[in-house]
């Protein structure tokens, strides 16, 4: 009993650190690759290649002068940005990062808690994280704010339907709602990536969407609106908003990596005959970098792509992903009865 | 794990299937018709009209039928075969009176057509509901039909008022069924009506839970609503006023029938055992339910709202029948044959009455106050007769349909023993009288204004408005003069519900 | 010991409180916030009793669908004007009399009469026994309740058509005249 606990706390601590980490490393990692794309340099200078710019980054938003302009709406627009960080970071709780892993004697599941309901959870969260955007949008009592919250809450509503029916798709192929199950169905090659190619597609498009990334950025569109919804925030607030983003980000691969691209599987490794520990480290690894991948895609795709108009984006969602997503559920009963899965 | 889908005999469906598919074919048909350049949309009604028809059939076809089936969730019998003929009747009667009203209106779109379609769906959901699950449901899919179908006429401030009145008190009333509903199940632990009423005869006498009571209070207030009685009517004159008449005339017959279709499913059927302790509560509510509504009825000037308030004391009438489903032999049975005889019987004289004001209006005006129909008898004399009828009719004057229906509810109150409510049902009746016969003595012995007069001349109808008062005459005429054949079938089709 | 009662007052008090202050508190989007917060907390409380899948669709659907939409229609409008919004209390002390009586009315019959709650019917036997798992929950959908299952996709059509119907602009309004206007 007692072990168990200390299991879980040690997992909560290990897979936050490392989360954390790669949040504070995801902005670097944005600024080298666009100046890269852009055939720049991008920061270079704090320690070996710019490794130690996310702390000078940090002590910077903390140093900086908090202002609270006197107009807002005090306890919403100092509750806003908690509440846009909390959702992705307790979303992590449910994804696999490893199947499990043998120590001491005992086999210890690579899951921080494998809740009957995780694909629901994660659901329920994500559909949290339009509040945070909306209240700072409302509560700091400016139109570019305002605008900014209008939009974005649009944007998710209209994307949230494409994004849970999409994945409908992975569940029917599973037919289960805990994630490691749904990662356990993705063994070998059948990958829901390859599987259900549509599906993928039409969830990729809507995680951008309800992460408010380029070209879905609306919400922020700086030569609109500022700064969008946090345009009245400043220091460790702005800061908070910033790491939601990346945190955002980073949970929204963890989930399509988890979904589509066969979480910690790695295709035929468990027959090479590795030492269980060390094929249990590799499937971690593998999924690490899965998510790298799918972390440089996203920034990648945002220094490509221009910026959607407001029309384009709706249509887009209620007209073309939609539909499609729908079909695609039809595509996945089929697979199931045609017994390809 | 294994999944057994219920069995079921799609012919018990065949009703309800006809009603949604008439409805999707609707809206399509219009959808794609769009693109013809003809402005003419009738042929939606007329489609509408041969759903409707086939429904008829299909209905026919269930007569004698007994049967519950989705695990009870349906209730496929004589009673619900008999107001299904009501609604249909009265949807019927509304469509053939939209065709000219929605041309006048521009209404005349799939979305109209398709709505009523969809609102006799839930209707017939209501009467045939085994379960209050699928009561609800119904309610649900009628009431927000309802609430834009009284929003028609976006166009008209009047019109969205009584759409949003209609939707914010409906949602209201809504609240009150679901929470009285999850009391009864709390305290039967069960939904489905059957089950419901062998738990109370199971139930020690006297020893049921106090949470029955609260449900049961909170149902009464649901369904009251619908069903228009004090004090629970207060949006009906701004509804009726606001809605497009022809939607007006809707509101009036067939979701009101369905209303106390749900009202007999769940106190007359289910909850009979408790007739002691309900019977108080409507007591109450029909001699206020008549009185407020004939009162207020003399005072208005605006024969929609006047329309409205005599359709408020009628639904009195019908309560009162209601309060007498119970209680001694044989009573349940004779209350029950008069709600449904009242209802048929009402949709008939009623939806006549309002064919007649959609045939008075012009261009798109409506002519609605009782100034309009002065001289009426001079200027368009048949609509003046056929109006003078319905009038009659609604004042429970013989030979028509409306004497029989008020003499059948009487009776049956005497018969369980409810004299004072029968005395002052009929001093109501008397009451009444007065502003019905204004009506006509207004159309037959003032003279009209004289911009009324050159318009005489325009006069004309449309044919399907002409059937519809026709078909309106002859029910009217006909339950009033023959009635027996039409309450033998209630009579027996309770009887088929009794065992 | 068993903790979960002491729960189910927590959630209970946070429920009840955040309901409070949804219906006295004078700014809207605070009574907003306030009933998501409730939401949670009613969510919280089927979670406790082994429903989960209830649970995240009632935060799913309830807080971040249908409140969502609500924010949105409170930022839309303006909140200013929201705020100073009264109801007329004409009818207060009518409304005090007949509360009070129902008031005493419920408590009479509580007192006098029983307050049994029935054992549930064979369906809620068989949704206790799988202790409202998603599975056993969708296996009871399709088939036990079906038809009421079907149904609710015509409530849906009619919903969707009936809104499409009262919001949708007509062609000849978009250009900022509508067709009144020009009769």
């Amino acid at each position: 009993m007692m072990t168990d606990l200390l299991i879980t706390i040690v997992k909560i601590l290990v897979v936050f650190g490392v989360y954390l980490t790669m949040v504070a490393y995801l902005s670097l990692v944005e600024r080298r690759v666009s100046a890269f794309i852009q055939d720049r340099r991008g920061p270079n200078r704090v320690g070996p290649f710019g490794l130690l710019q996310p702390l000078a980054d940090g002590l910077k938003f903390m140093f900086k002068e908090d202002l609270i302009p006197h107009y807002v709406n005090r306890p919403v627009y100092l509750l806003a940005p908690l509440v846009a960080l909390v959702p992705a970071f307790i979303t992590m709780a449910v994804i696999p990062f490893g199947n499990t892993l043998p120590l001491f004697g005992r086999d210890i599941p690579l899951v921080i808690a494998n809740v009957n309901i995780g694909f629901l959870y994660i659901f329920a969260l994500t559909s949290m994280g339009v509040y945070g955007v909306v209240l700072a949008g409302w509560s700091s009592n400016s139109k570019y704010s305002l605008i900014g919250g209008l939009r974005a809450s649009a944007q998710m509503i209209s994307y949230e339907l494409s994004l849970g029916l999409a994945a409908v798709g992975v569940l029917i192929v599973a037919g289960s709602l805990r994630l490691p199950d749904i990662v356990a169905a993705q063994s070998g090659l059948r990958w829901n990536f390859w599987m259900q190619p549509l599906g993928f597609i039409i969830f990729l498009i809507a995680v951008f969407a309800e992460t408010n990334r380029l070209p879905f950025d609306l919400p922020e569109a700086e030569p609109e609106l500022v700064g969008g919804y946090h345009t009245e925030y400043s220091s460790m607030k702005f800061a908070m908003f910033f790491m939601a983003e990346y945190a955002n980000m980073l949970t929204a691969s963890a989930v399509v990596v988890s979904l589509y691209l066969g979480g910690w599987q790695v295709p035929y490794l468990e027959q090479a005959g590795l030492p269980p520990l060390l094929l249990s480290l590799a499937q971690v690894l593998a999924f690490v970098l899965k998510v790298g991948v799918m972390l440089f895609f996203f920034v990648w795709v945002r220094w490509t792509l221009p910026r959607f108009r407001y029309d384009q984006l709706m249509r887009l969602g209620w007209k073309i992903t939609l539909p499609l997503a729908i079909l695609n559920i039809f595509y996945s009963g089929y697979l199931v009865v045609a017994k390809w899965v | 794990m294994e999944l057994r889908f219920p069995e079921y005999d799609l012919g018990l469906l065949a009703p309800m299937l006809i009603l949604v598919i008439t409805g999707l074919v609707v809206l399509l048909a219009d959808t794609f018709g769009r693109r013809r350049a003809s402005g003419d949309r009738s042929f939606l009604a007329y489609l509408s009209l041969l759903g409707l028809l086939l429904t008829f059939y299909a209905n026919s076809r269930l007569s004698g039928v007994v049967a519950a089936p989705f695990h009870g969730l349906l209730a496929i019998d004589a009673v619900a075969v008999f107001f299904n003929y009501v609604f249909l009747a009265s949807s019927m009667l509304v469509v053939l009176m939209s065709i000219s009203y929605g041309a006048r209106h521009s209404m005349n779109v799939g979305e109209y057509y398709g709505l009523i379609l969809f609102s006799t769906l839930g209707m017939m959901l209501m009467a045939a509901g085994g379960d209050l699950m699928t009561i609800f449901l119904g309610v649900e899919i009628l009431s927000l039909n309802l609430y834009v179908l009284a929003g028609f006429l976006r166009g008209q401030a009047r019109s969205n008022e009584a759409a949003m009145k209609y939707f914010l008190l409906g949602a209201f009333a809504t609240g009150f069924l679901l929470y009285g509903i999850s009391f009864l199940y709390g305290a039967t632990g069960t939904t489905n009506l059957k089950a419901m009423g062998g738990f109370l005869k199971a139930a020690p006498a006297g020893n049921v839970s106090a949470l029955l009571y609260v449900g049961m209070g909170l149902l009464i207030v649901g369904f009251g609503f619908k069903v228009t009685a004090v004090p629970f009517h207060m949006y009906t004159p701004d509804v009726y006023e606001g809605a497009p008449t022809s939607i007006t005339a809707f509101l009036s017959a067939g979701p009101k029938a369905a209303g106390f279709a749900a009202l007999v499913r769940v106190f007359s059927f289910a909850l009979e055992g408790l007739h002691a302790d309900w019977w108080g509560a409507f007591w109450l509510i029909a001699a206020l339910t008549m009185t407020l509504g004939n009162i207020l009825a003399i005072v208005q000037a605006n024969i929609k709202r006047m329309l409205a308030y005599s359709s408020i004391a009628h639904a009195g009438y019908v309560l009162v029948a209601l309060v007498a489903s119970g209680g001694v032999g044989g009573a349940q049975r004779l209350g029950v044959s008069s709600v449904l005889f009242y209802t048929l019987a009402y949709t008939f004289f009623n939806l006549g009455a309002f064919a007649v004001v959609v045939a008075m209006g012009r261009g798109d005006r409506d002519q609605v106050g009782l100034a309009d129909y002065a001289g009426l008898g001079y200027r368009r004399p048949w609509l003046a007769l056929v109006m003078a009828l319905f009038m009659v009719s609604l004042a429970g004057i013989p030979p028509t349909a409306g004497f029989v229906g008020k003499f059948v509810v009487f009776k049956s109150a005497l018969n369980a023993g409810f004299v004072w409510l029968t005395i002052i049902a009929v001093l109501n009746s008397v009451v009444a009288v007065f502003y019905y016969l204004r009506v006509i003595v207004i159309m037959y012995m003032r003279e009209p204004a004289a911009e009324m007069q050159a318009e005489a001349a325009g006069a004309s109808f449309s044919g399907s408005l002409v059937i519809a008062l026709i078909l309106a005459v002859l029910g009217t005429l006909d339950l009033g003069l023959f009635p027996s054949r039409y309450l033998d079938l209630a009579l027996r089709s309770v009887q088929a519900l009794l065992g | 010991m068993d903790l979960s009662f002491l729960f189910f007052y927590l959630f209970a008090a946070v429920a009840v409180g955040a309901a409070l202050v949804v219906v006295l508190n004078r700014n809207i989007l605070h009574c907003a916030m306030a009933l998501v917060l409730m939401f949670f907390a009613i969510a919280a409380l089927f979670l406790m009793l082994g429903a989960e899948f209830i649970a995240a669709v009632q935060v799913l659907v309830y807080a971040g669908a249908i409140m969502v939409l609500f924010l949105f229609v409170i930022l839309l409008i303006q909140i200013d004007r929201v705020q100073m919004l009264r109801f007329a209390h004409r009818q207060s002390p009518l409304v005090v009399i007949i509360a009070v009586l129902l008031l005493a009315e419920l408590l009479y019959m509580i007192i006098r009469g029983t307050l049994g709650i029935a054992p549930g019917g064979a369906d809620a036997a068989a949704a206790g026994a799988a202790s409202g798992s998603t599975e056993a929950f969708g296996a009871l959908l399709y088939t036990t309740y079906l038809f009421p299952f079907e149904v609710a996709s015509v409530l849906l059509l009619a919903a969707m058509i009936g809104a499409i119907l009262l919001a949708r602009l007509d062609k000849e309004e978009v250009g900022g005249v509508s067709r009144q206007d020009m009769s």
